[in-house]
């Protein structure tokens, strides 16, 4: 054996001469741990449940102890020995595995067993380090030049003025700038004009807008239930929130307690409480078949997967039916975690309540009144009480004695008396028949009410007070309202579901914890809360969360991840290729008091930023995914805001922040195999239709197809990352939606209105609303042909341009002429289409 | 040449196809390249042999979902003990400990097959009287009684059904197979979604999640065409902008694009401008497909349609006409199988909508000489229970997992044969048991694709369609 081993070995060298070098020193984070977990973790790894050969490789001591590793000795190593056999019996990993190491890899742990087989714990569960910086310089760009130098790179030029303003005005409001407001940045030279620029546009309101987007996506924020019927309910508060949290720069420690923990707060308010609607906007069922052992199971999973990827970039989900295969975290852990959320009140299965009402002070003040009003009607109707009390006995005595027939049910030929009125006619005259003492309760009512209904004594203040009650109700029911995390000392028990399964009860009971192989808080023993949890979540020494939080910021304003994996910060994740960067982010987002816009700030004003995006070949060849930033990135506008684009440049953007979700043009039919109940889709009339489309109604089985096209997620699931994709629908949708051909005649009829010069001059003026720069003398000259082509179309056929005209609800402008216009909103749809127009760069 | 001209001349056409062909193949053809070439695009870790595909059996899948969950005991699966018994308490040893829909907590009684079945074919199959055709051509199609599944409310078991487990966000069986094989459709999408409601009653609702692309890219997302004046979302042309407008304007969008691209060398901008023309071109060529007008009056008779009806025959001989243009997956809805009563009244009626379109499709693709190539799955998402549920109205059956019957055709799966068996009372599969994965597997075997090697990283996982479990091709049923 040894001697084949030794056969083996011998051959390699030349074999893969021509294969790229190894590191000189390995790395067990940076270059074995990936190869291990991928390969080796299934079967040998923190799964008990799985675990081959009682080995497991992820724990130093054990696997010298197994013999799979003898460090410095490669050929005494059984896991060199296998990975490097042909024999199908002994090879490493199995064939059946359908997992093979590249020859690159096997010599990698070759080398590090060579090297002494040294253990790191995984990268992510070390406490970020954060390396001195010179004074006065920016860290994100010292420590990219740094692993640029690393690699011989140099950073790109800056980027021109115009695509710099375009570029920052996208990535923190979502909105392309006037090309007024570009033409002031771009004159002006004085120096901090780009930092003043910043400076602005991050006291902008519209940039708690933007950075909600992305946090709505990963907390799952939708306006619908999700599962079987997908009914509505009220969340929409809890999205204003979170733009308001941005645009106040609350910290962000302080952002996290208030969503998990909310309602626990010692000093909790509506405000906070709003912020637990993070806890309610899980899926959930109205299904009648459901049982509720199964959908509690769901739930309480589904909150276990959010916490791990909204915060700690874990993959919890995995320990959901096993331990975690590559990762340390338990099925104890999982469960554990999920016991967290045990107290929340509400139904498991059928309607969710209406929510809490969320009131502005004036709102309060208002309520407060009508309670007020409705309190004074009725103290005057009890004070004459005791006389309609009296009057009533008198009126049924008389009916008694004098055998009185209630007049509905008279005999009157001529006097037809409804159905349903004879009915309660007849109901009262059996009530009549006994004795206040013999009748039920309701019985009581019937008369109280019927004899109410046909006396006139003190009917003022009988009608007072229910047109109070009726003010007071129909305002109440108009308030907001949100769904909010109510904690209930009945908790749910939580216990270790076995494979997963919710019909086995045998499992531990649980009591809530924290993931065992992270820093613990000192809880003194008693039994932890939500509000621990979320403490915990934003402790100083929780090596997770700020580095989650940076790494998914970083790819707002660079395009991917310092590691690449946004939701995953374990082992089958990416080490980052400049872990350096991500941990002094993550310190400094620490050390800020979790200050975000300090944070955005950093990055917007350095000049890795800054940089232009054209790549030189060389540059591409070199890193064609840019993951050493020596450019910016260009890629295409998220879902909502293309929407946003065509709107603001038409100008029919109504930019109102906040509010109830809204609902734009949607194709006929397209909710026809909603049902419970069977809806009809209505699109919103007058300024709801002109709303960013953030507050686009979030309907998450069947989402609006224009998002859809866009690959805005349906949020069904926690998204930390959008696919950004480039299909022929999204053309469909730029050319046919009925949004975008009204938003092309109204910016048509804009041009024609606010240029009234010759046509070249017209097109330089739309070209400067739509992409914030001049047109090239050959797009002029396209342009105008096709304007030409239109137009005598158009002068042809005047019904054709009506109809063109008639899309959309905005009324179309009357001193133009209906040719010309048509043939203008052809020149302003080819423009909203344009590749640039939606892509940031 | 102007550009507005570009899209209007004839030879121009010819070369756009060319172009075209190149760039919509380019789509399918990167996951093949995948697939084949594991390192272009894969992680180094996966292994160049396990992406070696297997001889293709078929081509395409034709899915036909019952949506709601047909009852195993009217349709395919007879069982006289079980009308011996109607009536009786059903015996405890069967239901001890399991999972029970509506049921939960009640009374369990049996209730006996409510309609007549007959044997029919070579070998004297008992087939439901509610499907005389299908009974027809039970010697095209292969029976299977054993199939089970983990869910038990709706939406959770389609879910199951379409994407191998019940967590939404992940990819369906479509986008999986598109995104492994591409597509050879020119001018419409790899994956294509019909969906059907008969008259009648309220019928449980279809969430679009059921065929979308979940983790993997949009374009392999399933693509819903739809009766009616506009069969893809957006693809009319907007009121008073005819096709030669609309090409001028997409041929200068493009040009547009073209410059630009000369600029910043950005090559998403190639795609772009690929899938305008890609979009032009679906605004011709789905109008067409979906044109039931050009079909004899002997087909539109074999299927039983009218054109424009929206009707599951329509969909059947649709699903024919992309079987044709080279769609690689086609899956039809037809909604309303869920009888928790009124069984003996709306069962007929569903068949009656169904029967003979699915003859009709099998008949069709033979004298095409398409059924050798396309793989044609009836099922709905779960069984029904042996026992009565009377809580909702005249009778019916509730939700079952244990056990339900499905048919395969076509594809390279053996034809006229009957697979596995329910116990005496059709409550659970005993023999050859298989599950919602091995079906997956099945299905991937006869597209060339080893399920355990369709797999994508995400969230740390090698996630494929066949889950985690063992899942097995059920080769007994295969030529």
């Amino acid at each position: 054996m040894r001697r084949m081993v030794a056969v083996v070995l011998l051959f390699i060298p030349a074999a893969v001469s021509a294969s790229e070098p190894l590191p000189a020193t390995i790395g067990f984070n940076r270059h074995v741990q990936p190869i291990l977990s991928d390969n080796c973790f299934f079967c040998h790894g923190p799964d008990a449940g799985q675990r081959q050969a009682d080995l497991r490789l992820d724990i130093r001591e054990q696997a010298i102890d197994g013999g799979a590793i003898v460090p410095g000795e490669p050929e005494e190593s059984s896991l060199i020995q296998r990975i490097f056999s042909e024999d199908e019996d002994l090879q490493m990993p199995p064939p059946d595995s359908h997992k093979r190491l590249t020859l690159q890899q096997r010599k990698i742990l070759r080398a590090w067993v060579e090297q002494g087989a040294e253990y790191q714990q995984h990268w992510s569960y070390e406490p970020p380090v954060k390396v001195e910086i010179p004074a006065g310089a920016n860290a994100v760009d010292v420590l990219v030049q740094r692993a640029l130098a690393e690699q011989g790179l140099e950073p790109s030029p800056p980027a021109d003025r115009r695509t710099l303003i375009r570029r920052l005005s996208f990535d923190l409001l979502g909105l392309p700038p006037t090309p007024e407001e570009v033409e002031a940045f771009v004159a002006d030279d004085s120096p901090g004009a780009y930092e003043r620029l910043v400076e602005r546009t991050l006291q902008n309101p519209h940039y708690g807008e933007r950075m909600a987007i992305g946090w709505l996506d990963v907390v799952r924020y939708a306006d619908t239930i999700g599962y079987h019927s997908d009914t509505p309910r009220n969340v929409w508060p809890y999205r204003d929130w979170v733009i308001k949290s941005f645009n106040d720069n609350k910290p962000f420690d302080r952002f996290t307690i208030e969503q998990i923990a909310g309602d626990l707060l010692p000093d909790a308010d509506t405000q906070t409480r709003v912020g637990s609607a993070f806890n309610r906007l899980l899926l959930t069922t109205e299904e009648g078949g459901a049982q509720p052992k199964d959908y509690e199971a769901r739930m309480l999973t589904d909150r276990v997967r959010a916490i791990g990827t909204v915060w700690l970039g874990q993959t919890t989900g995995c320990a959901q039916c096993h331990d975690h295969k590559f990762d340390p975290i338990s099925m104890r852990d999982f469960y554990s975690l999920g016991a967290f959320f045990a107290d929340i009140q509400e139904p498991i299965l059928g309607r969710r309540e209406d929510g809490m009402p969320v009131m502005t002070a004036e709102q309060e003040a208002e309520l407060a009144s009508l309670d007020a009003q409705l309190a004074q009607a009725r103290q005057a109707l009890d004070a004459v009480a005791s006389q309609l009390a009296a009057a009533q006995q008198q009126w049924e005595a008389d009916i008694v004695n004098y055998r009185i027939t209630l007049p509905e049910l008279a005999e009157n030929p001529e006097q037809k008396v409804a159905d349903a009125e004879k009915k309660r006619a007849q109901s009262v005259a059996a009530a009549l028949k006994k004795s206040d003492a013999e009748r039920s309760p309701q019985q009581r009512e019937a008369v109280r009410s019927y004899f109410n209904s046909v006396t006139h004594l003190y009917r003022a203040e009988r009608d007072a007070v229910v047109a109070a009650e009726k003010a007071r109700n129909e305002y109440f029911e108009a308030l907001p309202k949100c769904l909010v995390s109510i904690s209930t000392s009945n908790k749910r028990v939580v216990r270790i579901l076995p494979r997963g399964d919710w019909m086995n009860e045998s499992g531990e009971v649980v009591q809530p914890a924290l993931p065992h192989y992270l820093p613990q808080p000192d809880g003194g023993g008693r039994e932890l809360t939500r509000l621990d949890l979320a403490q915990w979540l934003v402790a100083r020494d929780n090596p997770l969360t700020a580095r989650t939080a940076m790494n998914r910021l970083w790819k707002q304003f660079f395009g991917t991840g310092l590691s690449r994996v946004l939701d995953d910060l374990g082992a089958q994740g990416e080490p980052p290729l400049n872990q350096p960067l991500l941990d002094w982010l993550a310190c400094e987002f620490m050390d800020s008091g979790w200050d975000l816009k300090h944070m955005v700030r950093l990055m917007v004003t350095s000049e890795t930023y800054q940089q232009s995006s054209v790549a030189s070949p060389q540059l591409l060849a070199a890193d064609p995914d840019n993951r050493y930033y020596a450019r910016q990135s260009a890629f295409r506008l998220d879902a909502e805001l293309v929407r946003d684009y065509a709107l603001s440049v038409s100008g029919l953007l109504v930019p109102t922040i906040g509010g109830p979700s809204v609902k734009p043009y949607q194709p006929d039919g397209y909710w026809e195999n909603l049902n419970f109940p069977v809806r009809q889709y209505q699109p919103d009339s007058g300024e709801s239709q002109y709303r960013r489309g953030l507050y686009t109604w979030w309907q998450r089985s069947f989402l609006h197809p224009s998002l859809l096209a866009f690959d805005a997620p349906s949020r069904e699931e926690c998204t930390a990352e959008r696919n950004r994709s480039n299909i022929p629908q999204q053309a469909l949708v730029l050319l046919n939606d009925p949004s975008y051909v009204e938003a092309a005649r109204v910016f048509a009829a804009r041009i024609l209105s606010q240029c009234q010069e010759p046509t070249d001059k017209r097109l330089e003026w739309a070209w400067q609303q739509a992409l914030q720069r001049a047109p090239a003398e050959e797009e002029l000259k396209l342009m105008q042909e096709l304007l030409a082509q239109h137009l005598a179309i158009y002068d042809q056929d005047s019904a054709a341009a009506a109809a063109l005209l008639g899309v959309g609800f905005a009324p179309a402008a009357s001193e133009v002429d209906p040719a010309e216009l048509a043939a203008w909103t052809h020149v302003a749809r080819v423009l909203l289409n344009l590749h640039e127009s939606i892509t940031r760069s | 040449m102007s550009p507005a001209q570009f899209v209007t001349d004839d030879s121009a056409a010819t070369n756009r196809r060319v172009f075209l062909g190149r760039f919509s193949q380019g789509l399918g053809s990167v996951a093949l390249a995948s697939l084949l070439l594991p390192n272009a695009l894969r992680a180094e870790s996966h292994s160049d042999a396990a992406f070696v595909p297997l001889p293709a059996k078929a081509k395409r899948v034709i899915w036909l979902t019952m949506a709601g969950g047909p009852s195993h005991l009217e349709t395919f699966d007879f069982k006289s003990k079980l009308g011996q018994m109607d009536g009786e308490a059903m015996p405890e040893s069967f239901t001890r400990g399991q999972q029970l829909a509506q049921l939960q907590g009640q009374k369990l009684v049996c209730l006996g097959p409510q309609f007549r079945f007959e044997p029919r074919g070579q070998n004297r199959t008992e087939i439901s009287t509610l499907f005389p055709h299908i009974g027809a051509v039970v010697d095209d199609i292969c029976l299977v009684r054993s199939m089970t599944t983990d869910a038990i409310n709706h939406d959770p078991a389609h879910l199951f059904m379409n994407t191998g487990t019940q967590i939404a966000g992940r990819p369906s069986m479509g986008s999986w197979v598109t995104y492994g094989l591409g597509s050879e459709a020119e001018n419409l999408p790899g994956f294509v979604v019909l969906v059907s409601t008969g008259p009648g009653r309220s019928p449980q609702p279809i969430a679009a999640r059921q065929w979308s692309s979940g983790f993997l890219p949009s374009r392999y997302q399933g693509v819903q065409l739809r009766a009616g004046s506009e069969p893809v979302h957006y693809l009319t042309n907007p009121p008073g902008v005819s096709r030669r407008q609309q090409a001028a304007d997409v041929a200068t969008i493009n040009v547009l694009n073209r410059y630009r691209a000369d600029v910043t060398a950005d090559p998403e901008i190639a795609t772009r401008i690929a899938q305008y023309e890609l979009a032009f071109q679906m605004q011709a060529s789905v109008p067409e497909l979906m044109d039931l007008n050009a079909e004899d009056t002997r087909t539109l008779e074999l299927y039983g349609c009218r054109p424009g009806d929206g009707s599951f025959a329509s969909n059947c001989l649709l699903a024919r006409r992309l079987a044709e243009r080279g769609v690689r997956f086609i899956q039809l809805y037809h909604r309303d199988w869920d009888h928790h009563s009124l069984l003996r009244e709306e069962l007929p009626l569903r068949a009656r909508e169904v029967d003979q379109a699915c003859a009709a499709l099998i008949k069709d693709l033979k004298q095409r000489g398409l059924l050798d190539d396309t793989l044609i799955v009836w099922t709905g998402e779960f069984g029904r229970t042996p026992m009565s549920q009377s809580n909702k109205g005249p009778v019916g059956r509730d939700h079952h997992n244990q056990a339900m019957s499905m048919w395969l055709a076509g594809g390279g799966v053996r034809p006229g044969m009957v697979y596995g068996a329910t116990d005496e009372l059709g409550y659970a599969a005993v023999e050859n048991r298989c599950t919602v994965h091995d079906l997956h597997a099945t299905m991937l075997h006869q597209l060339g694709i080893r399920h355990e090697t369709l797999s994508i990283k995400f969230q740390g996982l090698d996630v494929r369609l066949t889950g985690v479990e063992r899942a097995s091709v059920i080769k007994d049923i295969l030529l």
